[in-house]
């Protein structure tokens, strides 16, 4: 596998205070990495410092092997970005927005990918950038990154202001390009966007990547929840290494079990008789919270599943 | 290298010409039109050298000097004449044009995220830069041109091709380091408004400090660009070497400006915005409260720019004084004309120079409304059961006491600096009322504001036109012989020039009124129409 994009170290500093300590990211080629972590945590700085405009304290950074500020012309030929907060102007109509945009490119525009981009979004681009609502602003970014023939994508929030259906669209074309071999660095606080469309993510808190995997790899570190109704009640429930969140419930008991002690938990529950065993697979959203929410809070982490 | 540095500029350039495909023409239009009447309506009123002559005596002093710049009296044709009363000023507005045009393509377009759009484009990293000042310095050579051009084709005996073209060439080139001093400050500031305000507030102080030494020690305005335009002496010396001076400093600041652009983080500045308070404020917390933090900055500066207008004038008087003194024949002539001196004749003329520039801080914090609500936020006042009326009228109070203490400080500064320098000084009660009495004027165009505001938010800007207006009529009416209904248009035509009208007080009682009366207009506009989004 070669690295589409691979920072080592990254490091950004706004006047004193440190907004990256020492990041260390990897996209691979056709593959979708999603970005996670709570608001300020340095997504977006991450990202811009990856377009080559924010300049790194420290730390490398490359795109297709080159450097992302000496050769950010030569990189944004087979970049398409699209930021969470779109701010077009006034008196251009979506149209020509877009127009402008792939000219930049200096490839021959794919006149019939536009359209059906357009098309697909419902996107009307004869207006003026001035009358378009916040999700429209938006598609206008989306359409003109997907009608480019790019190679990676970089999506900051992209679909912050979409309706779901217009999501749904959006995720369609995720799929296309990963297909086609493209990379993605998708940043988002939708979690089941990230979940569904992500081969593997990183979660950033406080300027450094907490966390780094695939989903499957993820999960090993939460918790699974179970439901159970046994025959006879369950002694000694309480003091099982890696039972957490334990509670009664009328007929039965509900508590999370830490993954890695799921077989033993299991073996030990069985001898009282099993009736009923549900169990749900950690969502992506445990995962966050425990991580979110800080070491402090890490016991209470995987209850705030629903 | 040059490639990550400079790729697409040309693209760029297109595109900054693209979006102000109409304002440039509309601009430019109007240099030409109002440069090239002038010297047709002087051919008309100033045909004989006598009554140049005249007029030539009247300008001999430092109050003149100090507003328009020196000239040589001696030979004052229609072209020096021409050059005299209007370069310097058009000069300014050319460098405004500069200012707010160029503010829009880096800064502005910086802070609202577009060039980050741009950035990630296969755009180099100074492309946007220099494509708004490649395209600005050639606008400013085409007004050059074409104001050059167009002055010799009036075909005035006086007005010379070379003439001509260095007149041209001192509003271009004025033009062009104005595009460098706003890309020097869109590196500096981190907000389009700071990169206006301090680009204006270079080119007041250029003005000023050109007005101060002009009357003083007059080698010594080379220090100040815009001295460098009167020292072109259009249609007589033809000194070309101030526009090799503009250009020099031009250079020297697009490559300060490239420099910091290249070395800082994108919507990144040098001047660093501090960390505010954490909880707001008691006062904070109303709508009157936010109005005036909004303006805070804005407020302080245009307070001292008016103070500091008012001192400058108000310095020259002195000079006015002890020029009068040693000059007999001028004595006799005042006493011929109704007892007032000289001096007194030139208040209300400075008066009315200073309400006008008075009013530009009150109207802008009443424009501040529609200003907001373009910017969507007024609705976070107006879903937090804050009635429009109190949200128009938070605004208003905010206009209508800026406005007073905006003309009362111009008074109070002309007064100050006339009391150290003239021997047998104005009373405070003098000067203070001449200032003051131009107030319900003020008040008129605030209202014109919020009724536009109230009834055509769209067309709020109109009020600038209507200022401008008033400003060119009340200035240039006296020179031109316009007739006195052109002045009547304008609520500063009402107002008495004191002290040598007679105190009338019908007219301020009337434009009061009306003002109250729009107000209300402008208050049940409001509160009908629908916000926009
Ligand atoms: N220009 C700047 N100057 C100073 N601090 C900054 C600047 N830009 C970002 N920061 C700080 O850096 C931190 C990271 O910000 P960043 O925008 O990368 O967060 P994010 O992860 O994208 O958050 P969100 O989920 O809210 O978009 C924040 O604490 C932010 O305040
Ligand atoms: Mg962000």
């Amino acid at each position: 596998m070669s690295a589409v994009v691979e920072t080592r170290n990254l490091t950004k500093m706004f006047g004193k205070f440190k907004a990256l300590d020492g990041v260390d990211i990897t996209v691979n080629k056709g593959e979708v990495y999603g970005f996670i972590g709570p608001n300020g945590a340095g997504k977006s700085t991450t990202i811009r410092v990856l377009l080559g405009i924010l300049k790194a304290t420290a730390g490398d950074a490359t795109i297709f092997e080159k450097d992302v500020w000496g050769d950010a012309v030569e990189i944004h030929k087979r970049v398409a970005y699209v930021p969470g907060d779109v701010n077009l102007w006034p008196n251009l109509t979506g149209g020509e927005v877009i127009d402008l945009f792939l000219k930049f490119r200096g490839a021959d525009i794919n006149t019939k990918r536009r359209e059906e981009l357009i098309h697909k979004f419902k996107l009307d681009p004869t207006k003026k950038c001035r009358t378009y609502s916040k999700g429209n602003r938006q598609k206008v970014a989306l359409v003109a990154a997907f009608a480019a023939d790019a190679d990676l994508y970089i999506l900051d929030e992209p679909t912050s202001g979409l309706d779901p259906l217009m999501e749904q669209i959006f995720q369609e074309y995720v799929f296309e390009a990963k297909k086609e071999g493209k990379s993605i660095l998708l940043s988002s606080h939708i979690l089941s966007e990230v979940e569904k469309l992500c081969d593997r993510v990183g979660i950033i808190r406080e300027g450094k990547i907490i966390e780094t995997g695939t989903l499957t790899e993820l999960r090993h570190l939460t918790r699974t929840n179970l439901l159970v109704a046994t025959r006879s009640p369950i002694s000694d429930l309480n003091n099982l290494k890696g039972v957490h969140a334990l509670k009664q419930q009328e007929d039965a008991v509900s508590f999370q079990v830490d993954t890695e002690e799921l077989d033993s938990v299991i073996k030990h529950i069985s001898s009282f008789g099993i009736e009923k065993l549900e169990s749900a697979p950690p969502t992506l959203e445990d995962l966050f919270m425990r991580h979110y929410e800080g070491e402090e809070s890490g016991d209470k982490g995987g209850a705030a599943n629903g | 290298m040059a490639d990550t540095v400079y790729h697409q500029t040309g693209r760029l350039a297109q595109f900054v010409l693209r979006r102000d495909r109409i304002r440039i023409p509309i601009w430019l239009f109007g240099f030409l039109f109002f440069t090239l009447i002038v010297p047709i309506a002087f051919l008309g009123l100033y045909g004989s050298q006598e009554d140049r002559d005249i007029m030539a005596n009247t300008m001999e002093n430092p109050a003149m000097v100090a507003m328009v710049g020196p000239a040589d009296l001696t030979n004052y044709t229609i072209g020096v004449m021409t050059g005299h009363q209007m370069l310097l000023l058009t000069a300014v507005v050319v460098g405004l044009m500069n200012i707010l045009l160029v503010t829009r393509h880096t800064r502005g377009d910086e802070e609202s995220g577009r060039i980050e759009l741009i950035r990630s484009l296969p755009a180099g990293r100074l492309a946007n830069l220099t494509a708004t000042v490649s395209v600005y310095s050639g606008i400013n050579l085409v007004l050059a041109l074409l104001i050059g051009v167009g002055l010799y084709l009036l075909n005035i005996e006086s007005m010379d091709l070379e003439g001509s073209l260095l007149y041209g060439a001192a509003l271009g080139g004025t033009g062009i380091f104005f595009t460098g001093v706003t890309a020097l400050f869109a590196q500096l500031s981190e907000s389009s408004r700071g990169t206006i305000g301090f680009s204006i507030g270079v080119l007041l102080i250029a003005y000023l400090v050109r007005g101060v030494t002009d009357v003083s020690i007059e080698a010594l305005s080379w220090i100040s660009p815009l001295g460098w335009v009167t020292k072109t002496e259009v249609y007589g010396a033809n000194n070309w070497i101030p526009i090799v001076l503009l250009l020099i400093g031009s250079i020297i600041l697009f490559a300060i400006a490239n420099y910091l652009n290249a070395i800082r983080d994108l919507e990144a500045g040098f001047f660093s915005a501090k960390s505010g308070k954490r909880y707001a404020s008691r006062f904070l917390q109303t709508p009157l409260g936010l109005a005036l933090r909004l303006q805070r900055t804005g407020i302080i500066a245009w307070a001292i720019g008016l103070f500091v207008i008012g001192v400058s004038y108000g310095s020259v008087l002195g000079d006015l004084d002890s020029f009068f003194e040693g000059n007999e024949m001028m004595m006799q002539m005042l006493d011929a004309s109704g007892g007032h001196s000289f001096t007194e004749q030139f208040i209300p003329m400075l008066m009315v120079v200073m309400a006008i520039l008075a009013t530009i801080p009150p109207v802008m914090a009443m424009n501040k409304l529609y200003g907001e609500e373009k910017k969507g936020r007024i609705e976070h006042f107006l879903a937090r059961s804050v009635s429009r009326t109190k949200l128009m009228a938070s605004f208003l109070i905010i206009a209508v006491i800026n406005g007073f203490v905006m003309v009362s400080l111009a008074g109070i500064g002309l007064w100050v600096a006339s009391a150290a320098v003239m021997e047998d000084p104005f009373t405070f009660g003098t000067l203070f009322v001449a200032a003051i009495v131009y107030y319900p004027a003020i008040l008129i165009m605030i209202s014109v504001s919020l009724v536009l505001i109230g009834l055509k938010p769209n067309f709020s800007s109109i009020v600038w036109f209507y200022l401008f207006y008033s400003f060119m009529v009340l200035y240039f009416g006296g020179l031109f012989d316009m007739p006195t209904w052109l002045e009547k248009i304008s609520p500063f035509g009402y107002i008495p020039g004191l002290p040598i009208d007679n105190m009338e007080i019908t007219p301020i009682i009337i434009l009061t009124g009306l003002a109250f009366i729009m107000m209300l207009i402008g208050f049940i506009g409001y509160r009908k129409r629908d916000i926009e989004v």
